[in-house]
């Protein structure tokens, strides 16, 4: 009876101390989902990890508004389906301000009209032109557009007088969405598609598709992938002995890829790419400089991981949104879609971001460098 | 006598608690997770129609479910039909299709039919991804209309749930008539040996296929239903993975068992809503859960519910006798 007693005693004052510091702030509740585990997952891992670590820099240095900031992060598991019920979960369980993510296109398309109806701004990490087009009042997203990347790969081939392309790509949603772009783009750029292949994400041998564009005259040619993937192509194009210039996407920018394919074989690919990962390259007046260097120094001291252009995303959408929280002075969603429609010259990891009522998406193609594959590592071009 | 009636309409009470549920939760979130829920529910009760009682194996389930949510989408957005019209197609379709399946494939028994579903489940998945120009490829479908139906939009989570679950309650309420007839014995005399079933005069092959169209049937109302109300379309929920979760949801439900299909796509559903507020660990205690399920549970969720309430019953008998035989000293 008496140890009853004592037990009781103890969960009471526990309650009362829980309930006494419950009450104390009440934080400021932002929601994120990213496809932490599945196929996706070196997307949303990367990201996860950076929400995590600022949401403690944040909370050391005084929070937002006088208040803590607390993120909660659901996974999606890469599925659309559960996408929509942590969106669901975050909105009206959570009630969240505002959410960033979902890291991959489909999902991100798949909650659109929930967090539209619901009126909570929601920032993408994915690229799919799609998400900010047409302008949803409440939808913004920081990827750059693939198109952008496109364009960059399409200034440099028309620099080097490269007028025929060849085009292979993954026949997955970043594939596919990379082949649409380059269609339409190319002719805008008086640039000739002379040949347009397409390969299984999981083929382990494309020498056949490339075999194709051996035959034909193209002067140039751009794979548009995933790992594994445009690894594969690097190996077999070096196989087959073509001297055509092959320019990779921007999905493939990260170390992982030159160890996939080889440095022998990815010596001198060509690729648009964020700053960050030639950041010993950057010049030491360059606006983002500073915040690209203090991104890595944290990230991989605390996570003793190599840092990537993906959680790149994550750390640029949650600086914006908490400066459009300190601008807007509120946490309510309405004044906070305000606010992220003025933001203006923010310098992010992937370049400056500014918002318009017309334009969701920050970033002009200023946020991608052509940079060349030199002995297994990155030579930013001029 | 009494507890006959109970037991035999043991449903209609369960299907109120239904109707009454959305008053008593705590927030609108709830409403998505048993929308979602109920259409797991409808696909599970199919599946265990085809592999609970006639004993044969799908592993491409979800091909059905998707091939109906993606006909009624490209109606409706693409040919700006209207959607009672699109739905209607979307059934149909999937039950043709599941038709000209089932001819060939239920002449494969065993592990040559869950191979063969299996591929099936595949080609569909393939078709959805590469026919861009179509079904918008690998980044998926946007822009289907709410469900409306004679100029009335469901557009509420409360409303849509409503038609979620009436839909379960319609099949539900099917299947069991169907289990109970003359059918449901020969299906499960096919379960136990189908030459056993021929050699007694039951038309094994007729029978095959038609609980497979109808199993196929129920996929595709679920594929309506998601359609209208995410109102987007990716191949990836249509693909492998969701074939074997629902294979999980038969089969932890228990297999043979209606309320089985029930308990165990609500289970499977809530249980990963459940464990978010444990990040990290979440799979981890998802998949122990499983494990330890199936170990103690050969039976499924329907076995162990069962147990459980004769438990308490015969334990509140116990108790009652007790306090009797307690009260005279």
């Amino acid at each position: 009876m008496n140890r009853k007693a004592v037990w009781f005693g103890f969960v009471f004052v526990f309650a009362m101390l829980l309930g006494a510091i419950a009450q104390a702030v009440e934080p400021v509740k932002i929601g994120a989902v990213f496809s932490v585990t599945g196929p996706a997952s070196f997307l949303g891992e990367p990201k996860r990890n950076t929400v995590k670590m600022l949401e403690a820099d944040i909370n050391r240095s005084g929070g937002i508004l006088g208040r803590p900031v607390e993120f909660i992060v659901y996974d999606d598991e890469s599925d659309a389906t559960k996408t929509v019920t942590a969106v669901d979960r975050l909105i009206k369980k959570d009630r969240v301000a505002a959410i960033i993510g979902p890291s991959i296109s489909g999902n991100t398309l798949a909650v659109i009209p929930k967090a539209g109806a619901e009126k909570i701004p929601l920032i993408s990490c994915a690229a799919a032109k799609k998400i900010t087009s047409p302008v949803h009042p409440y939808i913004f997203k920081v990827a750059p557009s693939d198109l952008l990347a496109a364009k960059r790969i399409f200034q440099d081939m028309k620099n080097r007088k490269l007028a025929k392309v060849a085009i292979i790509t993954a026949s997955d949603g970043y594939g596919a969405g990379g082949r649409e772009d380059m269609k339409e783009l190319a002719p805008q750029m008086g640039i000739s598609i002379v040949a347009d292949e397409v390969y299984g994400p999981k083929d382990t041998d494309m020498t056949a598709q490339l075999t194709k564009i051996k035959g034909t005259d193209a002067q140039a040619i751009v794979c548009w992938g995933t790992n594994p993937g445009p690894a594969v192509i690097a190996r077999n194009r070096v196989q087959l002995g073509i001297k055509t210039p092959l320019y990779m996407s921007s999905g493939v920018a990260s170390k992982k890829f030159i160890e996939l394919a080889g440095a022998e074989n990815a010596e001198g690919i060509l690729l648009p790419a964020a700053r960050l990962i030639v950041e010993p390259q950057i010049p030491a007046d360059h606006p983002q400089k500073k915040v690209i260097v203090n991104y890595i120094k944290d990230y991989e001291g605390k996570y003793k991981q190599p840092v990537s252009t993906f959680g790149g995303h994550a750390h640029d959408a949650v600086g914006i949104l908490v400066q459009a929280i300190k601008d807007a002075n509120s946490t309510d969603p309405k004044a906070i879609r305000d606010a992220l429609e003025k933001v203006k010259g923010f310098q992010g990891t992937w370049g400056e971001f500014n918002f318009t009522p017309e334009e969701h998406t920050g970033l002009t193609e200023e946020a991608f460098v052509m940079v060349k594959i030199v002995n297994g590592d990155w030579q930013m071009l001029k | 006598m009494k507890s006959q009636v109970l037991r035999n309409n043991a449903w209609l009470l369960a299907f109120a608690a239904v109707a009454a549920l959305p008053l008593v939760l705590p927030n609108d979130y709830y409403l998505t997770v048993l929308i979602v829920g109920g259409l797991y529910t409808i696909l599970s009760i199919g599946l265990n129609l085809l592999m609970g009682y006639a004993g044969q194996a799908s592993l491409g389930h979800a091909a059905f479910y998707g091939l109906s949510a993606y006909t009624t989408g490209i109606l409706a957005v693409t040919y700006q039909w209207p959607v009672w019209a699109g739905i209607l197609a979307g059934l149909a379709l999937s039950s043709l299709v599941s038709y000209l399946i089932a001819v060939p494939t239920l002449k494969l028994r065993g592990n040559y039919l869950a191979m063969g579903t299996l591929g099936f489940g595949v080609i569909v998945f393939i078709v959805l991804n590469e026919a861009t120009s179509v079904t918008g490829g690998p980044s998926g479908f946007t822009g289907i209309p709410k469900l409306s139906i004679g100029g009335k939009e469901f557009s509420s989570d409360l409303e849509y749930y409503y038609v979620v679950w009436a839909a379960v309650l319609l099949l539900f309420a099917l299947s069991r008539n169907l289990v109970r007839s003359r059918m449901g014995r020969a299906l499960r005399a096919i379960h136990t040996s189908e030459t056993a079933a021929s050699a007694l005069g039951v038309d094994t092959q007729r029978y095959k296929i038609f609980v497979f169209v109808l199993s196929a049937f129920y996929a595709a109302v679920a594929g309506v239903l998601y359609a209208h109300y995410v109102t987007f379309v990716s191949p990836g929920t249509f693909g492998f993975p969701t074939s074997i979760l629902l294979v999980t949801m038969v089969v932890l439900g228990g297999m043979a068992s209606l309320w089985g299909a029930v308990l165990g796509a609500l289970f499977l559903t809530l249980l990963p809503e459940w464990l978010r507020a444990i990040e990290h660990f979440d799979i981890l205690v998802y998949g122990a859960i499983l494990v330890l399920c199936m170990m103690f549970l050969p039976g499924g969720l329907a076995e162990g519910a069962q147990k459980a309430w004769d438990a308490s019953l015969s334990l509140f008998r116990k108790k009652g006798a007790a306090a009797e035989e307690g009260g005279g000293q």
